[in-house]
């Protein structure tokens, strides 16, 4: 529990750095006048930095990371590995193919692109349901492994209609592909952030019995737990997270890897939702920080710096994660 | 019983045998077929009088002429990908008996594409032979990291850690490559079309620059085909039976490096040639590497020019190319695979 409260105060310290700090600082006074709604005397473009690019890339960042973190951990608890994310078993890569499907055939931008990129996101999992489906029930490495092939499919299929299009919106669409809070808005805020207050409850309030599911399903039924059912409606939260997330912000890399397995650390051998969404949060923050701020004038997507930074840790995880297992 | 027993017995290595000797025709047969077809069928049809004397007569200037020289290329240069990559893919899976052995599945592709960028953007790398040097560098990066990463732990490189380790260290290269592309439109526009695999981009002189790989690649892997054989019973057995293991599985990765880093210098990276074809292959001829290696080499030209074919003739005027194709054929089969084998240990 202490480590929670102190992983929220850790995100509440990065969104600050992400709001005040920066290129351009703001005074914490000007902030709170500022989200009072008065304007900054001798400082006319503070109050529209503010809140047009810093505060909705901070909250925008957060909500996503938030539902990367938690998604991945409800993964990797329901298919008993830790390595396998919905970011790894082919979401990313069809939310990818349904946004640029989108861009190329409907000449989506934008919203469009989003929505392309969720229904990509919800076929994917329904598709890797349909072919995995067996008498018991999803769990296992069937379920992982033709993810992966689906994952390969969208890959070629993405590539072959990016290079169909023409550069300006291949351009548009690779941004979005990285993942990036460049598109960041209230409306997507808010959509998003109405998601979150659905499921997080929902999540929260079956949370015993999916920890129930650790320690096997013979188990848990002995204690009373509807396995098949619980396990459904994990999936289909976990699902919901992750497409609204990547439609919004596209497939940030690695956050819904990495916040289990690093939750687990702080926390101690548990799998812990809340830690590991907090921690998808913080990372997601701090990543746009850096991405925002890393070269000056320039603005790199935040998913190309949590990838860069994330495959080291992501080692680093793996083979801590093999070593703690033997 | 027991004379049937006895017949059983003695009929089998002669079966076997002859067997061996009737898949053997039948792929050189089907690398026949697969040669002619992908000089006669594309986009433009041609009969196939005009183009034996196209064919032979290059420099007549005629548009049947530049066509046939065009499909020509496409066709050696698919030949030789076609059997590298099923021989990459074919060592892949004994060395590490491992049955979902593929270059794009272990990351090896991602490994070597996100290089050869970095060699483009870094240093202005350009044509097949620079490509090359970059894509074997990326491919054993990723070749090394990803089998060594996946071997921590007790269970050791089990298939399914081999499949995460890889698609993970795919993603991580991607962003990389992300970074590298976003720098600029005209990094992005010609990236974009360099990362689908495709048989028409590179040149005989391309080829040439690769060629040295390629070679060296073949010996290493199809030359040490018995000892895959061996690796198959364990590692241990493969030690009681003299193979020094730790060396022959350092030499084969290094071969299978090779051939997948010169595969993706001339054609981009392409996927499930290297898991389709050895599996087809063990189906009928059992689970002999001395056999398997060598006749990948013929097998995979035949499915990875007929899917150039494909590409060819499915949405004229326009052609999609091989990697494109490649991936929509060989999905399904990596579906199929792991419905029906138990071996993956699923």
């Amino acid at each position: 529990m202490a480590m929670v409260i102190a992983l929220a105060i850790g995100l509440v310290g990065v969104f600050a750095i992400r709001v005040l700090l920066g290129t351009y600082t703001v005074a914490i006074p000007d902030f709170f006048s500022i989200l009072a709604g008065h304007s900054i005397p001798g400082a006319a473009g503070a109050k529209f930095i503010v809140l047009q690019d810093k505060l909705p890339h901070a909250v925008l960042g957060t909500l996503a990371g938030l539902a990367f973190g938690c998604s991945g951990a409800i993964f990797q608890l329901l298919l008993r590995n830790p390595l396998a994310s919905p970011d790894i078993i082919g979401i990313n890569t069809s939310a990818s193919l349904g946004a640029v499907v989108a861009v190329s055939m409907f000449g989506a931008a934008g919203t469009g692109m989003a929505t392309g990129g969720l229904i990509g996101a919800v076929a994917c999992v329904a598709v890797i349901f349909g072919l995995s489906a067996q008498r018991e029930s999803m769990v296992g490495n069937r379920f992982i492994l033709i993810g992966l092939g689906i994952s390969v499919l969208a890959v070629a299929l993405t590539n072959y209609l990016l290079s169909r299009v023409n550069i300006y919106k291949a351009a548009d669409a690779a941004i979005w592909l990285t993942g990036s809070l460049g598109s960041a808005s209230w409306q997507r805020i808010s959509v998003l952030g109405l998601v979150l207050v659905v499921v997080l409850p929902l999540i929260a309030l079956f949370s015993r019995n999916l920890h129930a599911l650790e320690v096997g399903d013979e188990m848990a039924s002995g204690l009373g737990v509807p396995v098949a059912s619980t396990r459904w409606l994990y999936v289909v939260l976990a699902v919901l997270l992750v497409a609204f997330a990547v439609a919004m912000t596209g497939p940030i890399t690695f956050v819904a890897f990495v916040s289990g397995p690093i939750a687990r650390k702080c926390v101690g051998g548990k799998h812990s939702l809340t830690a590991s969404a907090l921690i998808g949060a913080i990372i997601v923050v701090l990543a746009d920080f850096v991405a925002a701020n890393l070269i000056p004038g320039g603005r790199l997507p935040v998913g190309v710096v949590t990838g860069i930074v994330g495959a080291p840790i992501l080692l680093w995880l793996v083979a801590a994660a093999q070593k703690e297992r033997s | 019983m027991s004379a049937a027993a006895e017949s059983v017995r003695q009929s089998t290595p002669v079966r076997r045998r002859s067997r061996r000797g009737l898949v053997l025709v039948g792929v050189l047969a089907l690398f026949v077929v697969a040669v002619i077809g992908s000089l006669l069928i594309g986009s433009k049809p041609v009969d196939p009088v005009t183009a034996g004397r196209a064919l032979f007569h290059p420099d007549a200037g005629s548009s049947e002429s530049v066509l046939m020289a065009n499909r020509l290329s496409r066709t050696v240069i698919g030949i030789v990908i076609g059997a590298v990559l099923a021989a990459a893919g074919a060592a892949m899976q004994g060395v590490t008996r491992n049955p979902l052995g593929d270059p794009a599945i272990l990351g090896i592709n991602s490994g070597a594409t996100c290089l050869v960028v970095v060699g483009i953007a870094t240093v202005g790398a350009s044509g097949a032979g620079t490509y090359a040097v970059w894509a074997v560098i990326g491919a054993a990066l990723a070749a090394v990291l990803v089998y060594s990463i996946a071997s921590i732990g007790r269970s050791g490189a089990t298939p399914v850690k081999l499949a995460l380790v890889g698609a993970a260290f795919s993603a991580g290269a991607m962003s990389i490559t992300n970074a590298m592309i976003l720098q600029g439109q005209d990094t992005l526009d010609e990236f974009r079309h360099w990362q689908i695999g495709s048989l028409s981009r590179s040149t005989y002189g391309d080829l040439l620059s690769v060629l040295p790989l390629v070679v060296i690649g073949v010996v290493l892997t199809v030359g040490l085909a018995s000892s895959i054989n061996n690796f198959a019973l364990g590692d241990d057995m493969a030690q009681s039976l003299g193979e020094k293991v730790a060396l022959k599985r350092f030499v084969i990765f290094v071969g299978i490096t090779l051939l997948c880093g010169a595969a993706v210098a001339l054609a981009g990276p392409i996927a499930f040639l290297g898991l389709m074809i050895p599996h087809a292959l063990r189906a009928v001829l059992g689970p002999d590497y001395r056999w398997i290696m060598p006749l990948s080499l013929g097998a995979g030209p035949v499915i990875l020019l007929w899917a150039d074919v494909v590409g060819r003739v499915l949405l004229p005027p326009t052609e999609i190319e091989v990697g494109v194709t490649m991936a929509i054929v060989g999905v399904p089969i990596f579906i199929y695979l792991i419905r029906t084998r138990k071996a993956v240990n699923l």
